[in-house]
C-alpha cells in the first residue's frame, strides 16, 4: 500500500538569514527532499546600467563599487580596464601595480567572506565566521589607508589609481600578509580537519565540467571541477604575466571542492601581493593631465574586457559615442550567471544541503541584480 | 512522620522547627517546634512549600547565571568580550533580557489553536523543573530521594517531545510543523541510547536511587564507565537540541522553526526551559558519573557539586560554540547505528564484570575501569569504521581524473584580430605613429 | 593570451559552413542575419575549427533606429574569443532573435534580462519571463526612449513651453511614452 504524501511549498523569502542578500527561493519539498526550486531575484535592482548612461566615465567608478559590494576593487579594475581599452589609455606602472595589490587583497577578503559564511551556514554559530571577518577587517583597514574608504572604495581612475599609498602602508601590508596566512591556516584546519564539515559538504551538489562550461560558469566553481581556466593565466591583464602563481584546481566539483579552491586561491593571492610589492617602482600613480584629460572622451566604438573576479569572469562591455558618458554599459555579472545551475544543484538533495550548496556558489546579490 | 523524610536535612531543618510533636524529630535530637501538637499537617505543608519554593527559585537563579555565563563564554570563544554593558561584567544582562522579553507584545496567530498554544510552554517548562526534585545538590539537600530516581528522570525528560509537537502544531504554521517533525524524530531516537547508557551505572550501584548511586561512587563512574558517559553525553546533547544537533532551531535555515510564532513571555518560557534542561542534564551527569557532591572534606559538598556542575556546563557550551550542525539523516544514523551498539556493548561488559564481582570494592572498581577503557576505545573505533568516516584522505584533487582540454590548440595566425587601439597589455602608446589605425582584418 | 578572431576571418569561416548567414564584418565583429543565427551558433560551438564552448556574454544595445544583440564567445580549447552581433528591430519594430539557450545554457538568465530591460524577444526561450522587474511592469527601462518617472513629471510640469504641457498632444505619461511595449506588455509566459 503506497503512502500518499503531499509536497509542501515553502517560500524562503527575501529576508532570510542565509540567503546572502535579498533573494527569494520558492522551494517545494517532499518530506526532506527538494523537488523543485524557483529562484526569484531583482530585489536589489538599481538600474546601474541605465544610470551609467548619464554619468561620466570617472563617475561610473562609484557605481561599479556598489555592484558586487564585497569586492569593489575588482569591479573597479574590470571597469577601468574596459575604459582604458576603449579610450586607448596607457596606464602608469605604479598605478597598475597598486591596483593589482588592491585587487588581490580584495580577492582574499571576498574569499574570507565566502568561507566564513559557509561555516556559519553549516551551523558553527559564528565562531569561525568571526575569525574570518576579523581578518577582513584588517584588510579593510588597509584599504582605508589606501583610499579613505573601507568598502565603496572608488580607488581607480582611468590610467591608474587616484592616490598613492601612504608611507605606513607598506609596513602594515607586510604585517597583514603574515596575519592573513595564519588565519587561512586556521580556517583550513577547520575545513580539512572536521568530520562534520566533511560529511556535510562532500559529495553534495556535484556538477560535471561540461555542464559548467555550457552554463557559462567561471571562477572557483569551474576550477573546482578540474577545468584550468583562470583569466589571469589565460588572458593576462595588467601585469599578471610578470607574476608567477600556482593554478588551483580540484576535481571533485562538490561543495567541499569549491571551498577548498577559494581558500587556496586566497593563499596564492598572498603570494601575488608579495611579488607585486617586490616589483613596484616609484612613479606617478596616474597619467598627467596632458596625457589623459580628466574628462575623457573615448572615440566611437565598443570594447569588452573581462577579468578574473572573485566570483568568476567579470566583464564590462562599453559602447562609446564620443561623448563624456558611455552610450551603453553592460556588466557581465558572474553571480547572475553562476546561478544558472541552481536547480541542478538543489533538486534531488536534502533540505539540510540547500544553504550549503547555495553558499558554495558564492553569490552577491548586488552583482546579480545590479 | 516517615523517618526517610527526615534524612533530608533541608526538610528536617524546616519541619522539625515547625512541627510540635514528632517522634522522628525527637529521635534526631531536634527540639519541638513552634506549632501546637495537632498541626503536623500544617508543618508538612509549610515545609513542602518552602522547599519547593527554594528549589524552583534556586533553579531559576541558576538559569539566570547560566545565561550570563554562556553569553560571556560565547564571546570569549569568538575572541570578543561578550556582554559587558549592564552591571559589572554584564551581570545584569539576563535581567535586561527578561525585562525586554516581558514587555513585548504577546501575539497569537489567527490560525493557532489557542488552548494548546498557551499550554505548550507549560508542558515544556514543567518537566524541566520536575527533574530537579530528585537531584541532590549536597549532603542531604534534595526534595525527594525516590528509589526509582533514574527512571523518573528518564520518564520526565521524554515529555519534552510532546511539548515540542504541541507547540508546532498549535502554531498552525507549515514551517513550524516541518521543524517539529525533525525535532521529534531526533528526540525519540536519542532517548534509547540515553536510557540504556545508564543501565551500566545502575548495575554498578545496585539501585536506581540517586543517593545510593552517589554512595556507590568511591571512584567516579566516569572512570569505570567511559562508554556510558560518552554515549550519555552525546545523547543528552541531542535531547537538549544543542549543537551539533540543533537542527530544529537552525537559525540560519528555518529561522527558529517550531518556536516561530511564540512571542514575548511564552518564548521566554521556551528559552528558560532550554536552559533548565541544560542545567538538569549537567546535574545528572555530575551525579551519575562524577560522583555528585562527594569530595575531600574541608570543602563543603555543595561547593563540590557546584564546581563539577560548572565543569560539565563548560564542556557543553564549548561543544556548542565550535561544532557545526549535523543534518537530520546523519543525526538519526548516528543514534541508531552508532550509539545504540555502544550501549549494548557497555551493558554486556558491565554485566559480565558485575557477575564476577557483585559488590565491587574500590580496588575492584579500579580493575573494572582498567578493563572498560580499552573496550571503550576499541568499540568506538569499530563503530566509527562501521558508520564510515567521510574520507580524510581524499581532500586533495584526484590526479587521475579526465582533464578538460584548455588552450591545447590555436586559431590560425591569419585569423587573429589586431586591435586598432592599444590597451594595457600592449607596449605601444596611442600616439605612436607605428600603431595608430592599423588596418583591421586578417591577412 | 586569448586570441581574438578578426571579423573578416570569422565571417569567411562562417560562410564556409553556413553560406549567406553573415551581413558584414568590421574590425573584430561579425554581423549575422537573425534567421541564420541559430545554425551559425550551433556550428560555432561544435565544429572543430571553432569550438566556442563558453558563451561569455549576451547583451543588447539600443541604437535608436535598430537594436543590436551582441554575443561574446570564448573557446577554451583554443583560447580564442569572438564577437557576434545581430541587428534587429529595424525602424523600431518588434525585435525577435532566436534563443541560443538550447546551445549554451548560460544564455538563460542573460536573455531574460535582455527581454526585461531592452524588450528584445528570444524565440524558443524555455522561460521567457522578466527577471529583474515584475511581470506587469510597463515598458523596458534600458531603451533610449524610456521616460523615467521623474523625467515624466518634469516634462509635464514645464510651464511656458506649450509642447510639453500636460494635456497637449506631446504630453508624456509616466514610465511609458515613446517606448513600444510589446503587446501584452510584460505578461509574457
Amino acid at each position: 500500500m503506497a503512502i500518499k504524501t503531499q509536497p509542501v511549498t515553502v517560500n524562503l523569502g527575501p529576508q532570510h538569514p542565509s540567503t546572502h542578500g535579498v533573494f527569494r527561493l520558492r522551494v517545494m519539498f517532499d518530506g526532506e527532499e527538494i523537488v523543485d526550486v524557483e529562484p526569484v531575484f531583482g530585489y536589489l535592482h538599481r538600474g546601474s546600467e541605465k544610470l551609467a548612461e548619464e554619468r561620466t566615465y570617472t563617475q561610473i567608478v562609484t557605481l561599479t563599487d556598489r555592484m558586487d559590494y564585497v569586492s569593489p576593487m575588482l569591479n573597479n579594475q574590470a571597469y577601468m580596464l574596459a575604459v582604458e581599452k576603449l579610450a586607448g589609455i596607457e596606464p602608469t606602472q605604479r598605478g597598475v601595480w597598486l591596483r593589482m595589490i588592491a585587487a588581490e587583497l580584495q580577492r582574499i577578503a571576498s574569499h574570507l567572506v565566502a568561507t566564513g559564511f559557509l561555516l556559519q551556514d553549516l551551523g558553527a554559530l559564528g565562531t569561525p565566521l568571526i575569525y574570518a571577518m576579523r581578518e577582513r577587517e584588517n584588510i579593510l583597514d588597509l584599504f582605508e589607508m589606501l583610499c579613505g574608504a573601507r568598502i565603496t572604495n572608488s580607488y581607480l581612475r582611468p590610467g591608474g589609481v587616484f592616490m598613492d599609498a601612504p608611507t605606513g602602508f607598506w609596513l602594515a601590508l607586510d604585517r597583514e600578509l603574515v596575519d592573513i596566512v595564519n588565519t587561512l591556516d586556521e580556517l583550513e584546519e577547520y575545513l580539512s580537519g572536521n568530520e562534520i564539515v566533511f560529511s556535510r559538504t562532500k559529495g553534495t551538489a556535484v556538477l560535471a565540467p561540461e555542464l559548467l562550461i555550457n552554463a557559462s560558469i567561471t571562477g572557483p566553481m569551474l576550477r573546482a571541477s578540474g577545468v584550468d581556466w583562470d583569466l589571469r593565466h589565460r588572458n593576462p591583464y595588467d601585469y599578471y604575466d610578470r607574476i608567477e602563481f600556482k593554478r588551483i584546481l580540484h576535481t571533485a566539483s562538490d561543495n567541499y571542492a569549491r571551498y577548498w579552491v577559494r581558500v587556496q586561491e586566497a593563499r596564492e593571492s598572498v603570494n601575488i601581493i608579495r611579488q607585486c610589492v617586490a616589483q613596484i617602482e616609484p612613479g606617478p600613480v596616474r597619467p598627467s593631465f596632458d596625457d589623459v584629460p580628466r574628462l575623457i572622451r573615448p572615440p566611437k566604438g565598443d570594447a569588452y574586457v573581462a577579468i578574473e573576479g572573485s566570483k568568476g569572469e567579470l566583464g564590462f562591455y562599453l559602447v562609446s559615442d564620443g561623448g563624456i558618458a558611455p552610450y551603453r554599459m553592460h556588466v557581465r555579472a558572474p553571480s547572475l550567471i553562476n546561478l544558472t545551475l541552481l536547480r541542478d544543484m538543489l533538486i534531488g538533495g536534502l533540505f539540510g544541503d540547500l544553504f550549503v550548496s547555495f553558499g558554495s556558489v558564492d553569490l552577491n546579490m548586488g552583482e546579480v541584480d545590479r | 512522620m516517615d523517618p526517610a523524610f527526615l534524612d533530608n536535612s533541608l526538610w528536617r531543618n524546616i519541619y522539625c522547627n515547625l512541627a510540635g510533636d514528632s517522634a522522628g524529630c525527637a529521635a534526631r535530637e531536634y527540639s519541638a517546634g513552634m506549632l501546637p501538637t495537632g498541626m503536623e499537617w500544617l508543618a508538612f505543608a509549610l515545609a513542602a512549600a518552602a522547599i519547593i519554593g527554594l528549589f524552583v527559585n534556586g533553579v531559576l537563579g541558576g538559569v539566570i547565571v547560566l545565561i550570563w555565563g554562556e553569553r560571556r563564554l560565547f564571546g570569549r570563544f569568538q575572541t570578543r568580550t561578550g556582554p559587558n554593558r549592564w552591571g559589572p561584567f554584564g551581570l545584569l544582562t539576563p535581567v535586561a533580557d527578561a525585562i525586554k522579553t516581558m514587555f513585548k507584545e504577546d501575539v497569537v496567530p489567527k490560525d493557532a489553536d489557542r488552548i494548546l498554544f498557551n499550554l505548550a510552554p507549560v508542558m515544556i517548562a514543567a518537566p524541566a523543573l520536575l527533574v530537579f526534585s530528585v537531584i541532590p545538590f549536597g549532603v542531604g539537600t534534595y526534595v525527594a530521594d525516590l528509589n526509582v530516581g533514574v527512571l523518573f528522570i528518564m520518564a520526565v525528560t521524554s515529555l519534552t517531545t510532546l511539548a515540542v509537537l504541541t507547540a508546532a502544531w498549535s502554531s498552525g504554521n507549515r514551517i513550524a510543523i516541518l521543524s517539529a517533525f525533525r525535532s521529534v524524530a531526533l528526540l525519540i531516537s536519542y532517548e534509547i541510547p540515553m536510557a540504556l547508557a545508564l543501565v551500566g551505572v545502575i548495575m554498578l550501584a545496585g539501585s536506581m536511587s540517586l543517593g545510593q548511586i552517589i554512595g556507590a561512587q568511591s571512584i567516579p563512574f566516569i572512570l569505570v564507565q567511559p562508554l556510558a558517559v560518552f554515549v550519555f553525553f552525546i545523547a543528552a546533547m541531542a535531547e537538549m537540541a544543542r549543537a551539533p544537533f540543533d537542527l530544529t532551531e537552525a537559525e540560519s535555515e528555518l529561522a527558529a522553526g517550531y518556536l516561530n510564532d511564540y512571542a514575548s513571555m511564552k518564548f521566554g518560557i521556551f528559552f528558560l526551559a532550554e536552559f533548565m534542561a541544560e542545567i538538569s542534564t549537567s546535574a545528572i551527569i555530575t551525579v551519575l558519573f562524577l560522583s555528585g557532591w562527594r569530595g575531600w572534606e574541608p570543602v563543603p559538598s555543595h561547593l563540590w557539586f557546584g564546581a563539577k556542575l560548572i565543569l560539565v556546563l563548560f564542556v557543553i557550551i564549548w561543544f556548542r560554540m565550535t561544532l557545526p550542525r549535523l543534518r537530520i539523516d546523519q543525526v538519526l544514523k548516528l543514534a541508531w547505528k552508532g550509539l545504540f551498539e555502544l550501549t549494548l556493548i557497555n551493558i554486556i561488559v558491565t554485566a559480565v564484570l558485575i557477575a564476577i564481582w557483585p559488590e565491587p570494592t574500590t580496588t575492584r572498581l579500579w580493575i573494572m575501569a582498567a578493563v572498560n577503557w580499552p573496550v571503550a576505545i576499541i568499540s568506538i573505533w569499530a563503530v566509527s569504521k562501521l558508520l564510515g568516516t567521510s574520507g580524510y584522505d581524499d581532500t586533495e584533487p584526484d590526479s587521475d581524473a579526465p582533464v578538460y582540454p584548455v588552450a591545447t590548440e590555436q586559431i590560425p595566425g591569419s585569423a587573429v584580430h589586431i586591435s586598432g587601439v592599444t590597451g594595457p597589455d600592449t607596449q605601444a602608446r596611442m600616439s605612436s605613429p607605428a600603431n595608430s589605425h592599423i588596418e583591421q582584418g586578417g591577412n | 593570451m586569448t586570441t581574438p578572431w578578426s571579423g573578416a576571418a570569422l565571417a569567411e569561416a562562417i560562410e564556409a559552413f553556413a553560406p549567406g548567414s553573415t551581413e558584414k564584418s568590421h574590425g573584430g565583429d561579425v554581423w549575422l542575419k537573425p534567421e541564420a543565427a541559430f545554425t551559425v551558433c550551433e556550428g560555432l560551438k561544435s565544429r572543430p575549427e571553432f569550438k566556442f564552448d563558453l558563451l561569455s556574454s549576451v547583451t543588447a544595445v539600443d541604437y535608436i533606429d535598430h537594436f543590436e544583440v551582441v554575443y561574446h564567445l570564448t573557446s577554451l580549447p583554443k583560447n580564442a574569443s569572438a564577437v557576434l552581433k545581430i541587428r534587429v528591430g529595424l525602424g523600431r519594430t518588434d525585435a525577435v532573435v532566436p534563443s541560443v539557450v538550447p546551445i549554451w545554457r548560460g544564455a538563460d538568465y542573460q536573455e531574460r534580462e535582455v527581454w526585461d530591460l531592452m524588450g528584445v524577444r528570444f524565440k524558443g526561450h524555455p522561460n521567457h519571463k522578466r527577471i529583474m522587474l515584475w511581470e506587469g511592469f510597463p515598458g523596458h527601462p534600458l531603451r533610449k526612449d524610456y521616460v523615467t518617472y521623474d523625467q515624466s513629471i518634469v516634462a509635464s510640469l514645464a510651464p511656458d513651453d506649450g509642447a510639453y504641457a500636460a494635456g497637449s498632444e506631446t504630453a508624456v505619461e509616466p514610465g511609458t511614452a515613446g517606448s513600444q511595449p510589446a503587446p501584452g506588455a510584460g505578461a509574457e509566459a
